[in-house]
Parts: structure tokens; C-alpha cells; sequence
């Protein structure tokens, strides 16, 4: 936990400078109609630093032994993720539909051990259902890939 | 002539299209409720696309009424499952799940069902009477006392929030460095877009809530290996009369709750520390205390009146200062203006059939609400049993469409997986998420406040404690801003343990 702290305290930091370098480029100061386009960021970046400041302090002192997580914590979430960021990746191609039926799909049986006839049903099930549900219901459109090209929509 | 308004709103919200929405709603919303990873705030985000085509009105009550449901979804798990969907729903959980076990499932469901409806219709009576006059002064308000409210919003978050103060303040700036990038409107100049075109419209809150509290919380119940070992409802009529016998014996705890919860809701993250404080105080004056904790009817009823009475009173600055009290209400009002509505006080001016309509749904809303949590709990507590393997990806689909139809945009569904990452990460440290995602919303209108209160005083930052109202409410954010240094001292002064019970945050 404490290392993690550390960590995400310091990437604040670099944040900060980041918000920090751009807002001088920009100007913080008092320009001819009222306070130039990097005032306000200029003082939330400079807030921000010293806080991250004190929050490493405070962990650098504190000991934790709690680890902010472990091998077998990382494991499901990670599970989740990779997977999730393979649809994404999948859905300018072949459409948000068929990724998210690939996406349930390979979970369930993956990670679920579902029999194939439940994991084919709910895959092929739910996404039908949001293409009803958001393009015929509510006319929200999705983006859709070559399939469903081929069936005319 | 608040009673003609009412009536007013109440032709509307009693329209059949209107009485189906907010049925349409309360489902969805009980459903999104008792889903893990998806809750009020984005279950509401994820369904704002949905009414872009809406007339406002319709759409306000689509998206309370979710909020109603999600509240009383959150019940259902907290009592059944000991799952407590938000964090208002811990204290449930106390007494709840303990009753559940005994197999008073029933009851304390009817119970938290029915104190829920009385403590938000305590709020929404209140909302009536007081909105239109907090409308009124607010419309003399100018830019340093909108700023002013601004300090006191997020200062609340740091001096009751209960959790890291440094954390807390990081949240609230992070929230508004995002809102910086993009184009600034006053002098046409690109901020912190270093060169990349897809930064210049800058970064949507909706997506944000969507992944850091949709695909974040998710992510944190898979790592805790997500077991639901429910309990059996035990609900039917006979039980639910007969506890209605019984809940008149605590009205002075419904009375107390309602306003605990009342006068925490209407200010930030109020809801959690009021349905603690409720339940401590309940706890207090009963005269069975030691039965607290162990199954006590009593002990769901008060943290429930109070959650929903707070939950309900975080509408009041979001229809009447346009500031949101809780995300969900900034999900609502970032819903307003792109329904084309101007939030703030002139609302109640310029859009009187909006505000009582969405006034007199929050009646109707609550009734239909309660009726259908009572005749429909076996079937939302079945939703649970679903397999988490189905659940985790299934969540996870809903949050992706619903991050592209708000802009059709493809690169917001990566912010959202993003978005989610940050957010595992800042929950598991205790970095708080309500005041980024409040200070994400809020942070164009607080720069342009500050500017132009700036421009007012030539510079001068005393402008904010010279002017009667802004300086009365400045004090009062510093105030909670110095509150985590004064409490230890203050504590110790009065020979008390330096550190007292910190309720969970928001």
C-alpha cells in the first residue's frame, strides 16, 4: 500500500508539472481583459503538487503492511481487463455488437466454465437484445462492422 | 402560490407517458441498483443518451426515477445479500443482514422500503417550500457568491468527507485540471492539449462516471472474488402488513432521521455520514440498544430514512444554484444542459413546467417506487443469482455503449476503460471519487466565477469576504476546509481519543 501511494503520489507530482509547464506557456498572470488563460490551472497545478507533497510525506512516515494487491487479486482483474481492451480494439472493426458477443463468450467460458450451449445462447442473446433495446428502441446508433452490413443495416 | 405550481406539476408528471416513464424508470433503476459496479450515478450516465430525443421533462423523470430505483435497489442487496450497493447502504447492512439470517428478510425489507419512502417524502415536502425561495435569493447572486458556493461544495467534501483531507483536495483538483483541457472559452486558446486534436474537446464527465465508478467498481468486487450468498426474501403481503404495525412505534426515529438526513443531503456527500449518524443516534435513544447490530427493525429503518432523505435533498442546490450535491445530480444536470436548459435559479423563471414537473414526479415517483420494490423483491433479489461470469462482462458491454452514444465517439470508450483503471486504483488508496467527478463538472462554471469575480475587484481575492453573502459562506467553506486540523485538536482539548469512528466515504 505504501510503495502504491508513493507511486501514484509522485505521478500527481509529474501531472502538476505537466498542468504546471503549460499554464506559463500560456500565462497565469493578470492579462488586459482579467486573468490569462493559465491562471486558474496555474494555481490548481501549484495546490496540487504541494498536497501530493504532503501525501508522500505522510506515506513515506506510515508503514503499512497490507500490500495494495496481490498475486491472486490481480489475477481476476486482470482477466477482466485484457479482454475488455481486446473488444474495444475489436469494435472499430467488426462493430460493438459482434466484439461484445465474442467478449461474453470468451469470458463465460473462460472464466465461468459454462457449458458451450449457455455460453453460445447468452453470447449471441444479449447482444440481439442491446440491438434491439438502443437501435430500434431508442435510436441510439452503434457502431456496427461488416455483419450487420451484410444483413442491411 | 406554491400550492398552483404544484398542481401545475402535477398535470404534468401525471400524464400516462410520463406515469410510464418513471415505471420504466424505477425498474431500471432497482435493477441498476441491485447490479454490482452499477449504481445511481452511472446507471443514470449511461442511460442520458437514451434521452437526447426526450421532451425535458420526460427525460428528468426517466432519470430520477432511476435514481429512486437504484436508491431502493441498493436496499435490496445491503438487507439480502450484505452487499451494500452505495456507500449509503453500509449502515443497512448493520442490522439488515442480521434480520435476513433470522429469516425477518421480509420484514426488514418492508421495513427499509417503507422508511425510505417516508424519509423522501419528508425532503421532497421540504423541497417544495424551499426551492422557490432559495431560487429567489439565488437569483441575486453574482459571480463571487456562485464562487463562493462553489469553496463551500468542495470544502464539505474534505471537512466531512472523513477520509484523507490532502486525498480529498487532490480529487477535487484533478477533477478540475481536466476540466481545463479543451478550448478555454474566454480567450480561444488551447490548454494542456500539447498538439493532440482529440484533446481539444476535452474529457466528458458522463464517460468519466461511467468508468470510474462502472468499470472501476467492478473491477475491485472481481478482486474480492465476488461470492453472493443471498438469503431468502420471505416477502409476502402478510408479512408487509404486519410490520406496518409496528414501524408507527419509531415515528420519533423517522422524524429525527429525516431531518438528520435532510440537512446533511442538501450539502455533499451528505448521505453516507447522515445514515451513520442516524443510526448512531437511533441507537442512542432506543431502548433497545443492545439489540443493535444483532437484527433490530429499528436499526435499518433510520440510516434508510435518512439515506433517502439525503439523497432526495441533494436535488435542492442542483435544481436551485444549478451545483449538484452528489454525482448523480451532476449527471442530471450535465443531462439539463443538453436538453437545452440553462441550470440555475432562473430556471424556476424561465422553465416553470420543468422544475414543478420534476417536483411533483419526485411524489409520484417515491409512490410508484415503493409500491413496486414491495410487489417485485423476488424477482430484482433473483438478478443476483445470475453468474458473476455472465454479470462481469455483461456490465461491461452496457458501460461501453453506453460511453459511445454520447458522442459516437469510439476514443471515449478507451477514456472509459481508462477512466476505470484510475478509478480501481484511487478507490483501493482512498482517494475519494464523488468530488472529481463533481469538480470535473463544475470546474468550467467555478473558473468562469472566479474570473469574473477577479474582473470585478481588479484582482483583489478579498472580494469573496467583503460582500455580506459570499463572505458568510466563504468563512463557512474555510471553515470546513480547517476542519480535519480543528477536530483532533479540539478532541483533544476535551481529553477524548484523538481520532473518533470515521464513517466510510462516499
Amino acid at each position: 500500500m505504501r510503495a502504491a501511494d508513493l507511486v501514484t503520489a509522485s505521478l500527481l507530482i509529474i501531472l502538476g508539472a505537466v498542468v504546471l509547464s503549460d499554464a506559463v506557456r500560456l500565462g497565469f498572470g493578470w492579462g488586459p481583459d482579467g486573468p490569462r488563460s493559465g491562471f486558474f490551472p496555474f494555481w490548481l497545478a501549484v495546490t496540487m503538487i504541494a498536497m501530493c507533497g504532503m501525501i508522500l510525506i505522510q506515506a513515506a512516515r506510515g508503514a503499512s503492511a497490507k500490500s495494495f494487491v496481490t498475486r491472486e487479486q490481480l489475477g481476476p482483474v486482470l482477466k477482466v481487463l485484457w479482454p475488455a481492451a481486446a473488444a474495444v480494439a475489436l469494435m472499430r472493426p467488426v462493430g460493438l455488437y459482434v466484439a461484445s458477443a465474442l467478449y461474453l463468450g470468451f469470458y463465460m467460458r473462460w472464466v465461468g466454465h459454462h457449458s458451450w450451449v449457455a455460453v453460445i445462447l447468452t453470447a449471441l442473446g444479449v447482444p440481439i437484445g442491446c440491438f434491439l433495446v438502443f437501435e430500434k428502441w431508442f435510436l441510439v446508433p452503434m457502431p456496427k462492422g461488416p455483419l450487420e452490413g451484410w444483413l442491411g443495416y | 402560490m406554491g400550492i398552483e405550481n404544484l398542481w401545475l406539476g402535477f398535470q404534468i408528471a401525471l400524464t400516462p407517458y410520463n406515469i410510464g416513464i418513471g415505471v420504466v424508470g424505477i425498474l431500471l433503476g432497482t435493477i441498476i441498483g441491485v447490479l454490482p459496479g452499477l449504481g445511481g450515478a452511472n446507471g443514470v450516465a449511461i442511460l442520458l443518451p437514451v434521452t437526447f430525443t426526450m421532451p425535458p421533462t420526460s427525460a428528468i423523470i426517466l432519470l430520477t426515477s432511476i435514481y429512486w430505483g437504484a436508491l431502493f435497489g441498493g436496499a435490496i442487496t445491503s438487507i439480502l445479500f450484505n452487499i451494500p450497493g452505495e456507500p449509503w447502504s453500509v449502515a443497512t447492512t448493520f442490522d439488515g443482514y442480521p434480520m435476513a439470517r433470522q429469516g425477518q428478510g421480509g420484514q426488514a425489507l418492508t421495513g427499509a422500503f417503507t422508511s425510505s419512502f417516508i424519509g423522501a417524502f419528508f425532503s421532497i415536502v421540504l423541497i417544495t417550500f424551499f426551492a422557490p425561495i432559495l431560487a429567489d435569493i439565488a437569483l441575486r447572486f453574482g459571480p463571487p457568491e456562485f464562487f463562493a458556493i462553489q469553496l463551500l461544495t468542495f470544502s464539505s467534501f474534505v471537512g466531512l468527507g472523513g477520509g484523507n483531507p490532502f486525498k480529498s483536495l487532490v480529487s477535487i483538483l484533478i477533477g478540475f485540471i481536466l476540466a481545463t483541457v479543451g478550448l478555454d472559452i474566454v480567450t480561444g486558446q488551447l490548454r494542456l492539449t500539447f498538439g493532440f486534436t482529440e484533446l481539444m474537446k476535452g474529457f466528458d464527465f458522463i464517460i468519466a462516471v461511467i468508468g470510474l465508478f462502472g468499470v472501476g467498481e467492478i473491477l475491485l468486487s472481481v478482486e474480492e472474488g465476488l461470492r453472493f450468498q443471498g438469503t431468502r426474501t420471505g416477502m409476502n403481503p402478510r408479512v408487509v402488513l404486519d410490520t406496518w404495525k409496528i414501524l408507527p412505534r419509531f415515528w420519533r426515529t423517522f422524524v429525527r432521521s429525516s431531518f438528520i438526513g435532510f440537512w446533511m443531503g442538501f450539502k455533499p456527500g451528505g448521505a453516507t455520514p447522515a445514515s451513520f449518524m442516524s443510526y448512531a443516534f437511533a441507537k442512542r435513544f432506543s431502548k433497545n440498544a443492545e439489540r443493535f447490530g444483532k437484527g433490530e427493525l429499528e436499526g435499518v429503518v433510520a440510516p434508510e430514512t435518512a439515506a433517502h432523505a439525503a439523497g432526495i435533498a441533494a436535488m435542492l442546490p442542483m435544481i436551485t444554484l444549478g451545483i449538484p450535491g452528489s454525482p448523480t445530480a451532476a449527471v442530471m444536470l450535465g443531462g439539463l444542459i443538453i436538453w437545452g436548459l440553462q441550470p440555475g435559479p432562473m430556471l424556476f423563471k424561465d422553465n416553470p413546467d420543468f422544475v414543478w414537473g420534476l417536483i411533483a414526479s419526485m411524489y409520484t415517483g417515491n409512490v410508484i417506487g415503493v409500491l413496486m420494490v414491495l410487489a417485485f423483491v423476488p424477482f430484482f433479489a433473483m438478478i443476483l443469482r445470475i453468474p458473476f461470469a455472465i454479470l462481469t462482462p455483461l456490465i461491461v458491454v452496457v458501460c461501453a455503449i453506453g460511453s459511445y452514444a454520447v458522442h459516437n465517439s469510439m476514443l471515449d470508450i478507451w477514456y472509459m476503460l481508462i477512466f476505470g483503471v484510475i478509478g480501481y486504483v484511487f478507490k483501493k488508496l482512498d482517494y475519494p471519487l464523488a468530488p472529481l467527478v463533481l469538480a470535473l463538472v463544475l470546474g468550467d462554471m467555478a473558473e468562469s466565477a472566479l474570473r469574473q469575480s477577479l474582473i470585478i475587484s481588479q484582482g483583489s481575492p478579498s472580494i469573496f469576504m467583503t460582500r455580506p453573502i459570499s463572505g458568510a459562506i466563504t468563512a463557512a467553506a474555510i471553515f470546513f476546509f480547517a476542519l480535519p486540523v480543528i477536530t483532533p485538536w479540539w478532541r483533544r482539548l476535551r481529553g477524548l481519543p484523538a481520532s473518533g469512528h470515521a464513517p466510510p466515504r462516499e
